[in-house]
């Protein structure tokens, strides 16, 4: 059901935007006020979650180990797994989130009656096609830039021509948009198809799936198939970050329209979703802090002094006769 | 007896998900499947609100009027207060990577014990109350409404689950349903809904410093029983300090070694072995408690209990103090205690007096861990052992999951397990170390009338414990925790039939060899050694 009616959200965006760009004719709409407003939203409703997360305090010091302790020197430490500093902290958060470290670790249950036997079998899968997901849409966000700089910087062109090496047809094949819808694509399936993870989705799990792919493929239509006029894109998209926004006088496909209107939602809809995880995992405290709260005090700042513990004083009162008789020393004589 | 099925019968598992969304599936309660609550005495000692006599059972739960408001109002103040709960709430993407890392639905195959959706018993209504997208779309943007199904939901599920945090190490976010429990729990104590199991033994601890509520005087009968019985086995009479001033070390563990099977062997096992160092120490009757249900409470009451520790070393004047073998007790001791009773400068950083060896690990708490001592004392040669004394035992190791996801203790004890036993075998890699599987009855579930469900959740344990048994001949299942040694013995009984459980100190007080012992003839369980079979027959 959520996986329909986010379906159908999307394609009443697809088509929002072609009625709205071609049939009325609301290109400056749909290509300027748009997308200044979507980057307004993105850039603040962004800015304060992060600022609503990182002014709660973090009271205590709880890292999930994975590994050993640092204790005895002869005693071998995992340093990334379980730091006890701040440099083993940030490697084992850019292994996190730059290999995804902890989905790596990912096993799947599987129950043998006769036996009977548990076992846990390793379960890439999912570390796989997750990694291949997040990098190809970075690679294509960067490769983007080039319609926003002039000239373009070296770095991009280069990633430009390697993406595209394998020379397939013309314009030549991106290789990170094959990989991009693949990887969309099995999300997708295994949304539907592993009942465990079907069971807890819902729409917010959908939505960008679909939102993500009709990107995707909007994009691959209008360079693939409409062919659109790029000098005409690249006039209008440099006329947004120069903010002198224009439509350019030739006329561009309206796929492309499109395109930049999803793209649009994409990013209104980004800092209340749960695709927020991309600024949340910075600031996990299970991950982000040392195992260090053993060595060094970790300071809460809300700990309530006026919270004591029972003191010995009240418990000798409560107990003073029965402690002398059975010969155990006492601060006060009865 | 047999209120729970056979092994054969509780095995049969479905993990398959039923067509109904479980926002639709109503709590069941069962006989076996949750925890009795609180007693309203308890309630009152402790100043909890809404003391009354009830129980899961009932229809009407008899929650106060206008327990929505203090629901959402707590729900608010702790967003405020803990990171990890408003991150917790806003980044989960449901890829369902901790679905099956938890033992409960490992063992029992109900989806609302997939990590996942027990966080989204609590995210639900966060939605709803907490985020525009919830508010307006509200059951489409997967929110709900607080109604007192979700409450019962919460008490059943979160009563489900053990703190454990083996969801969390799978998690690409880190999100720790422990983290998630703990504050659900707190809400649920606002409207006075709790078990007596976890409460109980939070009065106890106030007020007599120990769990079970053992007073002074009963505190030093009990021990010098113990002694008693050491001396039958070994020949030397110990006499150990109790509240003594001046000493340089207190030693702390959990109470619930001194009374019952196998955990006394372990107590005994302390004893014999600061005998044998002649280590300058004391045992506190106030401070009796290692164990702290405070975490399994709220913060407030963590911290209430844990004061105790510095409290009484201050009092004592000792330079530090060693903790004993115990699982929550030391994520307590690692994660909490500094933050929240220290600083403690009146300690210093533990030296060994034996060894002379600084442990900086501990420069802050200066408290160390039994099992880094002993290690330390091993590698040093400070120890004379016998291993062979131990050749009745085929081991395997068990890490508790506090030891192992809030601290990182792994190899300490498994290097002290290798020198005082001569057969030692690991339990498959994916249930051990980091990876462990809960006993089933941590953070407070311990009790027997949810022995089922503490059975269920024991399952990948007790599977991994039977095929060591079954591989290499493992009879003996040693662990460093007292609600271990407490919760392993009927899990094995169950899953593994033939294992027994033991803790570490008792396995390196069989092999000392102590000054003036007589020729031991039997261990610390009086049961023959190797070699004296025979002669218990003549
Ligand atoms: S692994 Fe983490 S992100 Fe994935 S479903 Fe579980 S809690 Fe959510
Ligand atoms: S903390 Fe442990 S018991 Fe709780 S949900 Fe996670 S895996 Fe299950």
């Amino acid at each position: 059901m959520a996986a329909f009616y986010s379906f159908f959200v999307v394609l009443a965006l697809v088509v929002l935007a072609w009625a709205g760009a071609g049939e009325a004719g609301w290109k400056g709409l749909f290509g300027i006020y748009i997308p200044y407003l979507a980057l307004l939203v993105f850039l603040f409703g962004f800015l304060s979650k992060i600022l609503s997360w990182a002014k709660t305090p973090v009271p205590f010091c709880i890292p999930t180990t994975g590994g050993q302790q640092k204790s005895l020197p002869w005693i071998k430490n995992n340093p990334w797994d379980n730091p006890y500093n701040a440099s083993g902290t940030v490697i084992r958060m850019a292994l996190e989130v730059l290999t995804f470290r902890s989905l790596f670790r990912n096993t799947s249950v599987q129950l043998q009656q006769d036996g009977p036997k548990v076992g846990y079998n390793s379960a890439k899968w999912l570390w796989l096609f997750a990694l291949m997901f997040h990098y190809s849409f970075l690679l294509i966000v960067l490769r983007h830039l080039r319609l926003f700089t002039n000239p373009v910087p070296m770095p991009i062109l280069k990633l430009e021509f390697f993406d595209s090496i394998l020379q397939i047809g013309v314009p030549v094949l991106y290789q990170s948009d094959m990989i991009f819808v693949v990887a969309i694509l099995f999300l997708f399936l295994r949304r539907v198809f592993d009942c465990k993870v079907n069971y807890i989705s819902i729409m917010s799990d959908y939505f960008p799936l679909f939102l993500i792919l009709a990107i995707a493929l909007s994009g691959m239509w209008m360079r693939y198939i409409a062919k659109v006029d790029v000098i005409a894109v690249k006039e209008l998209t440099m006329g947004l970050v120069t903010f002198h926004p224009v439509i350019p006088k030739d006329p561009i496909d309206i796929s492309f329209f499109v395109h930049i209107f999803l793209v649009s939602v994409l990013f209104m809809y980004f800092p209340f979703s749960k695709l927020m995880h991309m600024g949340g995992v910075f600031l996990s405290p299970t991950r982000n802090m040392p195992n260090f709260s053993r060595r060094q005090m970790w300071v809460n700042p809300w700990n309530d002094p006026a919270i004591k513990a029972h003191s010995y004083a009240a418990y000798e009162d409560d107990f003073r006769e029965k402690m002398i008789e059975a010969g155990l020393p006492v601060d006060k004589k009865a | 007896m047999a209120k729970y099925p056979p092994p054969e019968e509780l095995i049969k598992i479905n993990y398959s998900t039923p067509p109904t969304s479980w926002m639709d599936v109503p709590p069941e309660f069962k006989p076996g499947n949750f925890s009795y609550p609180a007693k309203p005495d308890i309630l009152k000692y402790l100043n909890f609100p809404n003391p009354r006599v009830w129980s899961p059972m009932d229809d009407d739960w008899k929650l106060p009027e206008n327990w929505k408001e203090i629901i959402t109002e707590g729900f608010r103040e702790r967003l405020d207060k803990y990171r990890s709960f408003k991150i917790f709430m806003d980044v989960c993407v449901r890829c369902g990577a901790c679905a099956d890392k938890c033992h409960f639905f490992i063992g029992g195959g109900d989806p609302k014990n997939m990590p996942v959706l027990r966080a989204e018993l609590l995210r639900s209504i966060y939605r709803g109350d907490f985020t525009m997208a919830g508010k307006i779309l509200g059951r489409l943007a997967g929110a709900r409404k607080l109604e007192t199904d979700v409450v019962k939901e919460w008490f059943l599920y979160f009563y489900q689950c053990t703190e454990c945090r083996r969801c969390s190490l799978f998690c690409p976010y880190g999100i720790d349903t422990a983290e998630i429990t703990m504050m659900a729990r707190e809400l649920l104590h606002l409207v006075g809904c709790n078990i007596n199991w976890i409460l109980e033994p939070v009065a106890n601890c106030n007020r007599t410093g120990n769990h079970l509520g053992i007073q002074p005087h009963a505190f030093k009968d009990m021990v010098e029983f113990l002694c008693e019985d050491i001396e039958t086995v070994t020949g030397v009479r110990i006499d150990p300090p109790l509240n003594r001033k001046g000493a340089e070390i207190l030693f702390i563990t959990p109470s619930g070694d001194i009374f019952a099977d196998p955990g006394i062997y372990t107590f005994m096992g302390y004893l014999i072995l600061f005998h044998y160092l002649d280590l300058d120490y004391t045992w506190s009757t106030y401070a009796s408690e290692g164990g702290n249900f405070g975490l399994f409470t709220s913060d407030k009451m963590m911290k209430k209990l844990n004061g105790k520790m510095y409290h009484e070393a201050e009092r004592l004047g000792v330079k530090w103090i060693l903790g004993g073998e115990c699982g929550h007790m030391w994520r307590v001791i690692n994660q909490y205690m500094l933050t929240m009773n220290g600083p403690a400068n009146f300690l210093q950083t533990p030296v060994s007096p034996i060894t002379g060896t600084r442990f900086d690990a501990a420069a802050g708490t200066k408290m160390l861990h039994i099992t880094e001592f002993t290690a330390d004392l091993i590698k040093n040669n400070k120890l004379k052992l016998d291993p062979s004394r131990n050749a009745n035992f085929k081991v395997t190791f068990h890490d508790s999951c506090n030891t192992a996801r809030g601290m990182g203790i792994l190899e300490e004890p498994r290097y002290i397990l290798k020198n005082v036993v001569p057969e030692f075998y690991e339990m498959p890699d994916n249930t051990i170390r980091e990876q462990t599987f809960c006993c089933g009855g941590g953070a407070g579930l311990n009790n027997e009338e949810f022995m089922e469900t503490r059975l269920r959740g024991g399952l990948p344990r007790g599977n991994a414990v039977k095929y060591v048994r079954d591989t290499h001949g493992v009879n003996t299942l040693a662990c460093m925790c007292a609600i271990d040694r407490a919760t392993l013995p009927p899990l094995c009984d169950y899953w593994a039939p033939g294992v027994g459980v033991s803790g570490i100190h008792e396995l390196v007080s069989n092999a000392l060899v102590l000054d003036g012992e007589k020729k031991r003839t039997m261990d610390l369980r009086q049961n023959p050694l190797p070699g004296f079979e025979d002669e218990e027959e003549e």
